[in-house]
């Protein structure tokens, strides 16, 4: 039991047997969530830290609340109030945290690839909390829980994807996390926001919204940054709505018992129309939920595999 | 100083000869009693001096990295004589003064004969031309902005005409940064592990403006490091018009591809980017074709700390000195794509040509500028070896033909291994 690997850097490193095995605990983690009691002693005796380059609401708080319904010490670091901003380098504070005697350290970072960079150098597990376009992948897992939860198997099954793909780490931790489970992953997003050679990881690029949801049997939008505007990516907000939109007439394309995913945070009446949001198919708040319920079982079985050594 | 270097395998003889030295020229045979040094060489291969026509010596300004001192001895080591070091140091090589102050370092280093390039514009930052005339006096042989490629075309019009009044050569590191904010090769590599790409066509497109000025104009333009098929094409079909424009590439555009950026490996991220597989076939059909005129290593020191952090804030560049013969025999030679005495022009007589330096002449009165190379033994690159001061190659432990074994300029001694 447990993860090969000292550290959780991405889907690519993981097989699928070891996606199922981190679904299947988080299941059982969720029961922790909704019990009366939410406290278990996995991680007792252990020591967690975030250390986020970025801003993070939902992702830094459930792995916060994981490592803490399982008992562990926990601490955050964020970039402002620490020797990040006198100028230290990612590797000298990385390892200033490590010789602290932590034993998991959860990092997001604005660049790619920076917690595959500072992994060789620690004793402590990395976990990618989100490294720059690369991976986000606890977030891919949380979503492949929240259809896990509805599918008896990905094998087959059509993922629809929306959005801005070329800036997404959501996009390609859940391509990639997909495509090994047997699920048929399909997107879709200006071409101003296409990556080239997007095909060459396994995905369908489909010709519009509609062509990308039909017969799909989960959706997912993805957050616009509306910052994006200003590069030239889109030209307007009521552009995008109208033609890059998830609307209520394109979720109607997806199989009929089709439910809707997004990353959060949601953008109303961008990417996604406030009546979208809280439609019936709609699972965007689940997922927060099981957010917390993957981390858990992520933090678990890093940690198991360290027990065992 | 006399010396006689015995059993020696001129690279385009079959027979063993020996070189005698005299004054720091090839001299005619004397006897060895008068020589104040016989090394026997038992057969290695001696070829001239090597040129290289784009290299980064940091001197001025980043010391840390390399100096004039190091960076020559390091070009040494690799067998070259000969080498151009690139304006961009701290302060800028614009003006007569800091080409003077490189000469004078590299004078009294007397590892390599240092030909330096001077910048094209001032600051090169693209905006006004630099004193080309006078830093010709000092020592120039050409002119670029290297890696801060001239983007106003009415401005590399002037440049190219001016530089032309004073018969240098323009160096242009084609490059159009409007597409190519990224940091490594665009494709399905870069999408993959989500590192903003660098599109092959923000190369191609000032290669072509290039081109079109050149022939406009009447004018040569030599294009710097071509890493891409679309450049290879253009410059074959102008050339074939007769457009005067040459171009050179480096080792690393025909041994390696993007895929060797997969694991954030900083020593893979340089500008440009390594390409995928079929621009790095187009290569070496343009080194086949003659359509490459040059061999350079784009040798680019960096310090540990620039380079051992994440890949995007990585600086961009690899070591090359100590590695572009044995990788040009290894992985041209060796494999048949061309022959032995088409490398050498690659590596000596075509940037000579091109700048006009008038090196590796191997007959009787010509300055004995010559490097020796071991053929025939696999060797494996060592790293921690090399003379640079800096350590940013990705050829470490890699195993290769055509290791040297002595160096010589004008007739010292500048390298040799011991063994």
């Amino acid at each position: 039991m447990g993860l090969k690997s000292k550290d959780l850097l991405g889907m690519k490193q993981l097989t699928a047997d070891e996606i199922m095995e981190i679904l299947d605990t988080a299941k059982t983690m969720k029961l922790v969530i909704s019990s009366a009691n939410k406290k278990t002693s996995h991680l007792q005796g252990k020591s967690v830290v975030t250390l986020f380059y970025e801003n993070s609401t939902r992702t830094r708080l459930s792995f916060e609340l994981a490592s803490k319904y399982m008992g562990s010490a926990s601490a955050n670091i964020s970039t402002s109030g620490s020797s990040v901003n006198k100028g230290e380098s990612l590797l000298d504070t990385a390892r200033t945290i490590d010789m602290m005697g932590t034993d998991i350290i959860i990092m997001r970072h604005n660049q790619s690839g920076a917690p595959h960079f500072i992994a060789p150098y620690l004793k402590a597990s990395v976990v990618n909390a989100g490294d720059g376009m690369n991976e986000h992948p606890t977030q891919a897992l949380l979503d492949m829980l929240t259809m896990y939860e509805r599918f008896d198997t990905f094998e087959g099954k059509n993922i629809a994807i929306c959005g801005d793909i070329y800036h997404s780490r959501v996009v390609r931790s859940n391509a990639i996390g997909l495509k090994k489970l047997g699920a048929n992953v399909s997107v879709y997003g200006p071409k101003t926001m296409m990556p080239i050679g997007i095909e060459n990881m396994g995905v369908r690029i489909a010709d519009s919204v509609a062509d990308c949801i039909k017969d799909a049997d989960a959706v997912m939008g993805l957050r616009v940054q509306l910052e994006r505007q200003q590069k030239s990516l889109f030209p307007s907000i009521a552009e995008y709505a109208k033609f890059y939109a998830i609307t209520p007439e394109m979720l109607a394309l997806a199989k009929p018992d089709a439910f809707l995913m997004h990353p959060g945070p949601c953008n109303h009446g961008v990417e996604l129309p406030t009546a979208v949001y809280d439609c019936d198919q709609s699972v965007i708040n689940e997922q927060v939920t099981n957010g917390v319920a993957v981390r858990m079982a992520v933090l678990y079985l890093l940690m198991a595999r360290r027990n065992q050594l | 100083m006399k010396l006689i270097l015995k059993n020696a395998k001129k690279y385009n003889e079959d027979k063993l000869s020996n070189i005698y030295i005299e004054d720091g020229k090839f001299a005619v045979e004397f006897a060895e009693a008068e020589a104040d040094r016989v090394i026997d060489l038992k057969g290695a291969t001696v070829t001239p001096g090597l040129v290289d026509m784009h290299c980064h010596l940091r001197e001025p300004g980043g010391e840390y990295k390399e100096t004039i001192k190091t960076g020559t001895a390091s070009a040494a080591k690799g067998g070259y004589t000969s080498i151009c070091p690139m304006p961009n140091t701290n302060p800028v090589a614009d003006n007569a003064a800091v080409i003077s102050g490189i000469m004078k370092k590299a004078k009294e280093a007397d590892n390599c004969r240092v030909y330096p390039i001077g910048a094209a514009t001032k600051g090169i930052d693209g905006e006004l031309i630099s004193e080309m005339g006078l830093m010709k006096e000092a020592g120039i042989v050409a002119v670029s902005d290297d890696g801060h490629p001239i983007k106003n075309a009415g401005i590399m019009r002037k440049v190219m005409e001016y530089a032309s009044d004073f018969d240098l050569p323009v160096l242009n590191h084609c490059e159009d940064k409007s597409l190519s904010e990224g940091a490594m090769n665009e494709g399905t590599v870069s999408t993959t592990i989500g590192i903003r790409g660098i599109p092959t066509a923000a190369e191609d497109i000032m290669i072509a403006r290039d081109i079109i000025l050149s022939e406009y104009l009447n004018i040569p333009v030599h294009i710097c490091h071509v890493s891409t098929k679309g450049g290879v094409r253009m410059i074959r079909d102008a050339k074939a018009r007769g457009v005067k424009v040459t171009c050179e590439t480096c080792p690393h555009y025909f041994t390696l591809t993007d895929d060797c950026c997969e694991t954030y490996d900083t020593n893979f991220k340089m500008h440009p980017p390594l390409r995928t597989r079929d621009h790095l076939e187009a290569i070496i059909e343009g080194i086949k074709d003659g359509t490459i005129d040059a061999i350079a290593t784009d040798n680019a020191p960096h310090h540990a700390d620039e380079k051992v952090c994440e890949f995007s804030v990585a600086l961009n560049g690899i070591l090359g000195f100590e590695t572009a013969f044995a990788l040009g025999y290894t992985y041209l030679v060796k494999t048949g794509e061309i022959s032995m005495e088409r490398l050498i022009d690659l590596m000596c007589y075509g940037p000579s040509n091109i700048l006009k330096l008038g090196r590796g002449g191997m007959n009787i009165g010509d300055d004995a500028d010559l490097a020796v190379f071991d053929l025939e033994n696999e060797f494996t690159f060592d790293k921690e070896k090399m003379l640079s001061k800096s350590r940013n190659t990705p050829y470490d432990g890699w195993k290769l033909y055509g290791d040297t074994l002595l160096t010589v300029m004008g007739g010292k001694v500048t390298y040799e291994k011991l063994c």
